[in-house]
């Protein structure tokens, strides 16, 4: 049979399965499903199909397997690695309309949600629990639960409290075959391989998660947010060191430069120093008395350090203001170019001043903008390129730049993502950092959860195989977060 | 063993043959005993790099958490793996339970950044990386953690570290567990005896004085640094409303301490099946700890 008649056959399948209105191929649909938030310009879905059920989501993979069809889970398809690209037409499986959270329980400290509620949406409905879920991306408002899962997901508050990893308990999957299966569980000291462990993070290709035991992780009874702010970019980030140094693990430690806080200061007005080479933002909490020491200690590392001011939010107001700026920085870059590529890498926090340096350095030589606005408790980069997509050739500079800003982040003992993933994005870099053989062992894992391939191929490991023209990076991201 | 002793220890694991790895023997016979023929052998030992200002220590796997944290206290620090004095690190790995502090401290599993361990081809392999966050590919060492050496056998780790306590302090008393829980904010541990509850507070002086003081005022009686009872040393995984039996429960955890063995845990039998789809594909001719399981293992 060829492709299109089994096109149809699998599309009627999947409508008596699962129901018509729950299975899209217009092409409307198709366009919509076809990228991320990555750059890439993504491939054809086959099919879109919008599961409400577990029993759904194994009928979609069931059908795909009957007609050797391969299937990629998306959430909110807020991705910046080109994660839920979909390549080779196959069926795209929606989990956003599984949105419910089933169970909330205080005492034992888990919540079981569906894999489509929205990060933000789950926060929401803890506040005032005493309560809430510690992964904080920077697209929360949209990103889903699911899609943290899928891809580890981190976020400013992630340096003291743990990457998303660290909050999931238990996954009920569906696995390639179609087979359902539980992970974990809610006590989280299941014995066994952590096989829980490594779905998390395996970027939709190890199966679908269908319900997903979250930790509820107790608020903290004093918060504290400083903004500090230098005339050098080296002595903001020697002073990041200097406070992990001091045994100081604060909740949050963000650094912005200048040109970000000029750009963010304008959009937003939030009383940012437009005048200082950088900035941070640093929020400790936990027992009042303990804030306060870490406070002063802060205050005290910071001036010894060269900050020139460092200003502690007196009210809620004043400190929802602050993370304000930060978080309307991608929003912000909107108004002075149309175009941005941005970078993921991690790098050891002690060589944040040489390799700030070194970013500096290549954007300069490519006579590129660029901006810095990132994680630098964990050492989570976030080099942002913006541009103007019409000048000629500025998107060779543009690839040609994050190349050397990748490699210069391996080269200071750094890894190739923290947080978006490796996607599409990132597999060609990944025989820089592993060897023939440490990548087989990966092959492993994926052969002993996905045999035939067929959950979403081409990506996370290098392979022989093209995504079509997805290893060209020839469009723009129509918006991204950190 | 010397500058190459990551080869020489991948050398005499080999390519062939049952072999083992032995370490302090502290948890020998956790997951099954291995088989007869086994060839047992010693990873390298010694801290290679520690630098406080990274919080991250590059360790072999031989070497004993007491030395290890003998180094590591000099700068304050300390990592999340519990044992006896010889335990050993890559030991205290392969078993990968939590101890009673994991309500403070996390879960060993978030502590293994890196590990380079050699495979059932005899070839050195790399999983995870140097950085305090990683999304790299696959996370294999999640899959190493408590995989009882039946994957790889684990030459050298980096590790994150995290700072000491200023303050610890033991505190005995009769509330009941539901009602002890939510008295203080974020306990390290919290035990029950069916009795009483033994809570362990951490922090800054000041703040754990404080909390110390709320406790006293509900009739607790301070008990000095160290745990008051004896946690007795096998793992069940408790429910609401079991016999205690003279053991004692981790609260937070909810793991039962005990004298006498557990009985198998269940797993189903998809989680299983997977989980042995993951060892024959890491070790198809079954040579690295033949006779161990880890879903035999408690939990």
């Amino acid at each position: 049979m060829n492709r299109s008649r089994q096109g149809d056959q699998l599309f009627r399948e999947l409508c008596r399965d699962i129901g018509a209105d729950r299975v899209h191929r217009d092409g409307a649909s198709q366009l919509l499903y076809s990228r991320d938030g990555s750059a890439f310009p993504g491939g054809i879905p086959g099919v879109v199909c919008f599961p409400e059920t577990t029993q759904h989501v194994v009928d979609c993979i069931k059908a795909a397997n009957r007609h050797d069809r391969s299937f990629v889970p998306r959430g909110a398809g807020t991705g910046l690695a080109g994660g839920a690209v979909p390549c080779d037409a196959p069926l795209v499986i929606s989990t956003t309309k599984m949105n419910s959270i089933l169970e909330v329980n205080y005492e034992k400290r888990f919540a079981w949600v569906e894999p489509g509620v929205v990060n933000l949406d789950l926060t929401k409905s803890l506040t005032g629990t005493g309560f809430h879920f510690a992964p904080d991306p920077s697209s929360q408002q949209s990103c889903t639960i699911g899609g943290n899962v899928a891809n580890n997901s981190g976020g400013p508050h992630c340096l003291a409290y743990g990457v998303t990893n660290a909050h999931i308990l238990a996954i009920e999957v569906v696995l390639p075959d179609g087979t359902l299966v539980e992970l974990g569980d809610v006590d989280g000291h299941a014995s066994g391989y952590d096989l829980r462990g490594v779905f998390v993070g395996g970027e939709g290709t190890l199966g679908i998660a269908t319900r997903i035991a979250v930790k509820l992780t107790p608020d903290p009874p004093e918060i504290c947010t400083l903004l500090l702010d230098f005339m050098d970019v080296a002595d903001a980030a020697k002073t990041v060191s200097a406070i992990i140094a001091s045994g100081i693990v604060p909740a949050a430690i963000e650094m912005m430069d200048k040109r970000i806080v000029n750009v963010v200061e304008e959009f937003v007005k939030v009383g940012y120093p437009t005048d200082a080479a950088a900035v941070l933002i640093i929020e400790v909490d936990g027992l009042p008395k303990g804030v306060k020491i870490e406070v002063e200690r802060i205050q005290s590392i910071s001036l010894e350090h060269g900050a020139r001011s460092v200003r502690v939010a007196s009210s809620d107001e004043e400190r929802e203001q602050i993370w304000k700026g930060r978080k309307s920085a991608f929003g912000a870059v909107a108004q002075i170019q149309p175009g941005y590529y941005l970078h993921d890498t991690v790098i050891p926090r002690t060589k944040l001043v040489e390799v700030l340096e070194a970013v500096y350095e290549i954007a300069n030589r490519y006579e590129l903008i660029v901006m810095n606005v990132f994680h630098a408790g964990d050492g989570n980069l976030h080099p942002l390129l913006v541009f103007d997509p019409q000048v000629p050739g500025i998107m060779e500079r543009v690839l040609a730049a994050g190349e050397e800003i990748v490699q210069v982040s391996l080269d200071a003992g750094g890894v190739l993502s923290g947080e978006h993933g490796i996607g599409l994005e990132k597999k060609r870099f990944m025989e820089k950092l592993f060897s023939e053989e440490d990548l087989a062992a990966q092959k492993l894992l994926k052969d002993a959860f996905d045999p035939d391939g067929r959950a979403n191929p081409f990506k996370v490991l290098p392979s022989g195989a093209s995504c079509g023209e997805v290893n060209h990076l020839n469009q723009l991201p129509d918006g991204a977060w950190v | 063993m010397g500058m190459n002793d990551l080869e020489d220890f991948r050398e005499s694991v080999g390519e062939s043959g049952p072999v083992a790895v032995v370490g302090g023997r502290t948890h020998w016979t956790v997951g099954g005993n291995p088989t007869d023929d086994t060839r047992l052998v010693s990873a390298p030992v010694g801290i290679d790099s520690f630098d406080p200002s990274e919080m991250t220590v590059s360790v072999k796997a031989g070497t004993t958490l007491k030395d290890l944290n003998e180094e590591l206290s000099r700068y304050r620090q300390e990592v999340c793996l519990e044992g006896s004095s010889e335990t050993t690190v890559g030991g205290a790995l392969m078993i990968g339970t939590d101890g009673i502090r994991r309500n403070l401290i996390g879960s060993v599993r978030e502590t293994l950044l890196q590990a380079e361990y050699v495979d059932a081809k005899g070839k050195l392999i790399k999983a995870g990386g140097p950085t305090v966050k990683n999304v790299t590919g696959y996370d294999l060492c999640r899959l190493l953690v408590g995989s009882l050496g039946t994957l790889g056998l684990v030459g050298r780790v980096i590790l994150r570290t995290r700072p000491q306590s200023e303050k610890s302090v033991w505190l005995q008393g009769g509330l009941q567990p539901e009602e002890a829980r939510h008295v203080c904010f974020q306990p390290s541990s919290l035990l029950w005896n069916g009795k009483e509850t033994f809570i362990q507070l951490e922090g800054y002086g000041i703040d754990v004085d404080s909390e110390v003081l709320k406790l006293k005022n509900l009739g607790y009686e301070e008990m000095g640094t160290k745990c008051p009872i004896s946690i007795p040393r096998f793992r069940h995984k408790f429910v609401n409303g079991m016999c205690l039996d003279g053991g004692i429960v981790d609260v937070y955890s909810s793991i039962l301490y005990k004298s006498t063995e557990a009985a198998e845990p269940q797993h189903s039998n998809e989680v299983v099946r997977l989980g042995n789809k993951v060892r024959t594909m890491f070790d198809p001719s079954g040579r690295l700890n033949p006779g161990r399981d880890p879903y035999r293992a408690g939990p």
